[in-house]
């Protein structure tokens, strides 16, 4: 998967959880759960999201990596290379 | 024969719109088959049969709106004996008179069930549009009509769950029940640092053998370990009603999930004291899955026998609860965080979290509080056993 469709996956995946937010406002430094007010019930359901459609699952040691979207997509580019 | 009611839904429940049938008249029924759907201001609710029998027929229609404990049907049960049924309010309903805050009168718009469930999906306020049914009862299609169009729009987004109560009607129902909470219950506060290290240590090496699906969250270890701490001090967990207490057996726990759109369900989760962690974890997470697609059962909004409220994920340190009535507790945690710890006469550093408890001070007293935030932490520290 290019960087595009890695980042429109994981918006949708966003959106499925936080249906009323646009996660393209989101800056790249910035905390997605805050921001998006997302629960940690809610993003352990955005990374399952995520893993099930790239095979990536992402372990908790790893979720300091992920907390930004520019770790995040860093992160899936780097696990899936 | 049995009677089947509108349940009381809450301390603050004092009508139920009937929006449709589950199940038909002259259906065989069982206790736990899902006989109507009743919207409220907290929203939409499957109600549940209590009774084995015949489903008689409708004496309510869909649409109508009629005051908690009015007959919406009989149940005819084999060797009829006349038995009172529906969902049991665990709620006193306060005397006529007695003080309650006073809901603002609004003239009821006329509409069909339909349309009213979809103006509340669509966000479209009943009283702007022109109703073609009869008496100018607003219809589906008024409502689809005058929803903007949103073309090229569908699919872009997913849609937001529908809600079946507007935002105020919640506002409302929260309003009514912690004014009476406020008002009724002297409640009193403690709290303690619980050192979750060991507990969050044990659930990483847990989860690190797990699939992602079946990953546990802190969460859970903090639900379980208060039903297993509510065992040793049962007077916390139950209802104040009559002027007394009344302890529950089971252990049934209210677990606070803050909606998108604004508002708070306390939805519970039964028989917490006897689910492992897994499962423990896969009933939080259909709750709140059927929290957002307005599927809670009635007798979930009803029979929470303590409420606990997990605000960590909004970084506070510590809860003030206000109790839920008629329930007589209500555990607080805030945000796990770092920090210096001194044991046996070394510094080091911990993740804590903050627990306090609110209670009813009519029910119970400091001492057993106390007591019970004391078996909490003993059970975070060996939490291979929860």
């Amino acid at each position: 998967m290019n960087s595009i469709e890695l980042r429109d996956l994981v918006y949708r995946n966003l959106m499925r959880i936080a249906p009323e937010c646009d996660p393209s406002e989101l800056l790249p430094g910035e905390n997605i759960r805050e921001a998006l007010d997302i629960d940690s019930f809610g993003f352990l359901q955005v990374l399952i999201g995520i893993g099930e459609e790239t095979g990536i699952e992402i372990p908790e040691t790893d979720y300091a990596e992920v907390f930004t979207m520019a770790g995040m997509l860093d992160y899936l580019a780097r696990r899936q290379g | 024969m049995a009677e089947f009611r509108m349940p009381s839904l809450g301390a603050d429940m004092e009508e139920g719109t009937l929006v449709e049938w589950l199940a038909k008249p002259g259906e065989r029924v069982e206790r736990g088959t899902l006989l109507a759907a009743v919207e409220t201001q907290k929203g939409l609710f499957e109600i549940e049969s209590f009774e084995d029998g015949i489903l008689g027929p409708s004496l309510v229609q869909p649409g109508q709106t009629v005051p908690v404990g009015t007959v919406l049907a009989m149940i005819q049960m084999e060797g009829a004996a006349i038995v009172s049924s529906g969902a049991p309010p665990p709620t006193e309903q306060p005397p006529v008179g007695a003080a309650r805050p006073a809901t603002p009168t609004t003239r009821r718009i006329a509409a069909s069930p339909a349309a009213r469930k979809r103006a509340a999906e669509l966000d479209v306020d009943l009283a702007g549009i022109q109703g073609s049914g009869p008496d100018g009862a607003i219809q589906l299609s008024d409502v689809e009509r005058s929803a903007r169009p949103a073309p090229g729009e569908a699919g872009a987004h997913p849609a937001p769950a529908p809600s079946g109560a507007s935002r105020e009607g919640m506002r409302q129902a929260i309003a009514a029940a912690m004014s009476r909470a406020n008002r009724e219950i002297p409640h009193y506060y403690l709290e303690t640092d619980i050192d979750l290290s060991r507990a969050l240590r044990w659930l990483e090496g847990e989860n690190l053998k797990r699939p992602i699906r079946e990953r546990i969250l802190p969460a859970a270890l903090l639900l379980k370990a208060v039903a297993k701490a509510l065992g040793e001090v049962p007077e916390l967990n139950g209802y104040w009603l009559n002027d007394r207490l009344h302890v529950s057996p089971a252990i049934h726990i209210g677990f606070a999930i803050s909606l998108r759109d604004g508002g708070l369900i306390t939805p519970a989760i039964h028989n917490v004291d006897q689910l492992s962690l897994q499962e423990l974890m896969k009933a939080m997470g259909d709750l709140i899955e059927r929290t957002r697609a307005n599927r809670l059962r009635g007798s979930e909004m009803t029979d929470a026998t303590l409420t606990v409220t997990n605000l960590g994920d909004l970084g506070v340190k510590t809860v003030f609860g206000v109790i839920y009535p008629p329930q007589v507790a209500l555990v607080g945690f805030g945000r796990v965080t770092e920090r210096p710890w001194a044991e046996n006469g070394m510094l080091g550093v911990r993740r804590c979290v903050i627990a306090t408890l609110a209670a009813d001070h009519r029910a119970s007293d400091g001492h057993r509080g106390g007591q019970f935030l004391a078996a909490l932490d003993r059970f975070l520290q060996t939490p291979d056993k929860l």
